[in-house]
């Protein structure tokens, strides 16, 4: 065969070729550019677009960074400065006024030499938080998480300790009758265990702080809740509204799946209500309408009454993301568990919930996202709110009147940052949670 | 569990809830703090510093009442209002006054059960437009566009204006000043409208105020006065003549500087009321002998707060115009005390 060949074949190769180089076209940059930039003559002219929108942009707004000003104690000083440097027509950003009043849109008017209280309770918080959102915390540290809302409302608004103490004894309490009385069945205990708690807080409460603070006096200076503002209050009724709306959103998840028609009816006007509503609505009705339900002279917490609102707003929402996981579990889930002879709370618990709050994670965050950001609405009632509340009584001060951009560049920056974390836990935690095998 | 904050603080809240329906002007001293609402932030009339101190010139009459109720200008705490929520936070007891640049108006006055105590400036919507524009007079308008502050009153009188003269306007309604100014600056309006007192202030923030003029007309009557709650008139007896008394204090020549030395008696029987050395017109007020001395101690006379926070001196440089003493041509004009 060999001799055939090599007959009609005028010459055979006996060495491989050595490897030469990809063509120029084919390789790096360059083919990264054709591939995905100018494969085809749509493509070609949508990255052209985008080039030239992005120079737009760059051209626009690249003078104005670049001519910031940090030192200036007032607009006119930055206009001087900006006049001196760079000559009379150009424009720059004053951030003059971020480093003269960056405390204001952190903290609002909380006093400044408190402000180590709710810096302290910002990083408790992530104490708090550990165990339940990072596996390599140690999970004795949970001990601390159901501790921390007390110990973080008596840092932010100060009082006697016994306030808090005291309110979180009431629901031991309430706990520990709950124990006590588990065994003739749990929703006699659980209605034995509220009813003890609610007379507590009625009657006992508020003569205890009275007489523990008289014989004990110990207690941080208080801060009314007219001193809060800017990031301090969107966290705090961001936390508080995500620490509350999540149980409540379960809560009314489960109700509107419910067989009982007096649960069922309630979860779904409830929720179909608070969705129908815009917040901005019931924002007012905190803090206009309540005030004329209430006997005259109550001071009932303006942040408190947003916070309820801010919180059953987000919790609507919510249980409509998780019932969307619920919807989601195939049946088999569901009948397992009955076969398992697992009650309903018990089924709920270990078979049905841990699948539907996996589903519903991107919901969920998403929610919790926007209701962190509709914190700013809070504007509309008079609280300071970062975006515009600040801003706003920073332009009264006739040295920044003029100041427009800078402070919405610098609190959507912050904004940016907070809601970015949040959004890339949510991914960590969908993959942490991956169990099906791809 | 951390449900519990809700019902802890409700418990709490519950607690806190004070007596009700008794006189402000002992809710006021058992508190040992007088609550007023102001703005959330306007230039000159009420804006906190880097340190959260309050000053303006809506402020004084909130520090010169508190001076003459509790003898101490800085018993003060101030709630900010916003445009929706001010009438709701006076009504509902939450404030003890409200010096928010507030127009007394037919209907605020009865219908919301206010009772608008003395005006303290005189105010009224004008017009800016930029010089090049050529614009002389609000009556050659037509046409134009014009930016304005939505849910003002501003919006009503601009229609009303425009009405009256027959003439047309495409309106670019804005959401706040900072905002109208902004859609001013970046041509988005040929003219834009607000209180006169505001505009002044907008046109001197600006980097270039004489490339801006501000029209002669002025189209509505804006007096703007602090106001109290309806029915309890011991109250607004107080207010009113704390601002009357700043007011005579200025139209007398009794300043922050040589208070001292009239309180000690002069030859006016006049000022030696006022300052508590001849006759007790404080007792017939329920408050001290001395209280207008406090209150005039406090931030000066209606002269002396108009020069400290919006007068010509300042940067908004606003002239007194009306809001000079009647012997010098304005409407300032306290009632004789007697």
């Amino acid at each position: 065969m060999s001799d055939t060949e090599a007959h009609s074949v005028a010459y055979v190769r006996d060495t491989m070729m050595p490897q030469q180089p990809a063509p120029a076209g084919e390789t790096g940059a360059i083919r990264w550019l054709r591939e995905n930039l100018f494969s085809g003559w749509l493509n070609t002219v949508l990255t052209l677009l985008g080039i030239f929108a992005i120079y737009l942009f760059v051209s626009h707004f690249y003078g104005w960074f670049l001519h910031g000003v940090w030192e200036a104690n007032s607009i006119k000083e930055c206009r001087q400065i900006i006049a001196e440097r760079w000559g009379p027509d150009a424009s720059g950003a004053c951030w003059a006024v971020i480093r003269e009043r960056w405390h204001q849109f952190i903290f609002g008017f909380y006093p400044p030499e408190l402000y180590w209280r709710p810096i302290l309770a910002f990083a408790l918080l992530f104490v708090a938080i550990g165990p339940l959102m990072f596996q390599f915390v140690p999970k004795k540290v949970a001990w601390f998480t159901p501790i921390y809302p007390f110990l973080a409302v008596w840092l932010l608004w100060g009082g006697s300790v016994w306030g808090p103490v005291l309110v979180l004894t009431g629901f031991v309490l309430g706990g520990v009758v709950f124990m006590a009385v588990a065994r003739f069945g749990s929703i006699m205990a659980f209605s034995v265990g509220a009813i003890v708690t609610i007379l507590y807080f009625l009657f006992a409460v508020g003569p205890l702080i009275s007489l523990f603070h008289a014989m004990i006096p110990v207690g941080l200076e208080s801060v009314a809740s007219s001193k809060f503002g800017g990031f301090l209050l969107a966290i705090t009724l961001g936390v508080g509204g995500i620490a509350m709306s999540l149980p409540a959103g379960v809560v009314l998840a489960l109700g509107r799946q419910s067989d009982m028609l007096l649960i069922k009816t309630f979860s779904v006007i409830f929720i179909e209500f608070i969705r129908g509503v815009p917040l901005i609505t019931l924002l007012f009705v905190a803090s206009l309408l309540l005030n004329y339900f209430l006997p005259p002279g109550t001071n009932f917490d303006i942040i408190l009454r947003v916070m309820i609102l801010v919180t059953m707003f987000a919790a609507a929402y919510i249980a409509e993301v998780i019932r969307g996981g619920l919807a989601a579990l195939p049946r088999g889930q569901y009948e397992a568990a009955d076969a398992l002879g697992l009650d309903y709370w018990k089924a709920q618990r270990l078979i049905i919930l841990p699948q539907a709050l996996k589903i519903s994670i991107p919901g969920i965050v998403s929610t919790f996202i926007g209701m962190f950001k509709d914190t700013t609405l809070v504007v509309f009632v008079g609280l300071f709110d970062p975006l515009k509340g600040i801003p706003d009584f920073i332009r009264a001060d006739f040295n920044w009147k003029g100041i427009y951009w800078e402070p919405f560049v610098f609190v959507g920056a912050i904004f940016f940052i907070l809601n970015f974390a949040m959004s890339r836990y949510s991914m960590h935690l969908e993959n942490r949670l991956q169990r099906e095998h791809r | 569990m951390k449900k519990s904050v809700f019902f802890g603080a409700l418990t709490v809240a519950s607690l806190a809830a004070g007596v009700a329906g008794a006189a402000t002007l002992d809710d006021v001293k058992a508190r040992g703090e007088l609550i007023c609402g102001v703005n959330t932030g306007l230039v000159g009339f009420a804006a906190p510093d880097a340190n959260g101190n309050w000053s303006g010139f809506d402020v004084a009459i909130c520090k010169a009442v508190a001076a003459a109720v509790l003898g101490d200008p800085s018993k003060v705490k101030y709630v900010p209002t916003s445009g929706q929520t001010r009438f709701t936070a006076l009504g509902s007891g939450e404030v003890d006054l409200l010096a928010r640049n507030t127009t007394w108006t037919f209907s605020r006055d009865t219908d919301l059960k206010l009772q608008f105590t003395a005006t303290n400036y005189y105010d009224g919507q004008g017009f800016m437009v930029r010089k090049d524009s050529g614009v002389t007079s609000a009556k050659e308008l037509d046409g134009a566009s014009v930016c304005i502050q939505t849910g003002t009153t501003t919006e009503l009188n601009l229609a009303d204006y425009f009405k009256a003269n027959n003439m047309s306007y495409q309106p670019i309604t804005v959401d706040s000043n900072a905002e109208g100014e902004q859609q001013f600056l970046a041509g988005a309006c040929d003219a834009y409208t607000t209180d006169a007192s505001g505009l002044a202030a907008t046109r001197a923030a600006f980097a270039n105020p004489s490339d801006y003029v501000i029209l002669p007309e002025i189209i509505s009557k804006e007096p703007l006065a602090p106001a109290v709650r309806q029915g309890d008139d011991q109250w607004t007896d107080i207010v009113r003549w704390t601002i009357y008394g700043l007011i005579a204090a200025e139209e007398y020549g009794i300043t922050s500087a040589n208070i001292d030395e009239l309180a000690k008696g002069t030859d006016n029987p006049e000022i030696n009321r006022m300052l508590g050395t001849e006759g007790n017109l404080g007792a017939m007020v329920g408050l001290d002998k001395d209280w207008l001395v406090n209150a005039i101690k406090a931030g000066g006379n209606y002269g002396e707060i108009f020069a400290a926070t919006i007068g010509e001196q300042t940067p908004i440089g606003l002239a007194r115009g009306l809001n000079a003493q009647w012997t010098q041509g304005g409407l300032m004009y306290a009632p004789p005390f007697r």
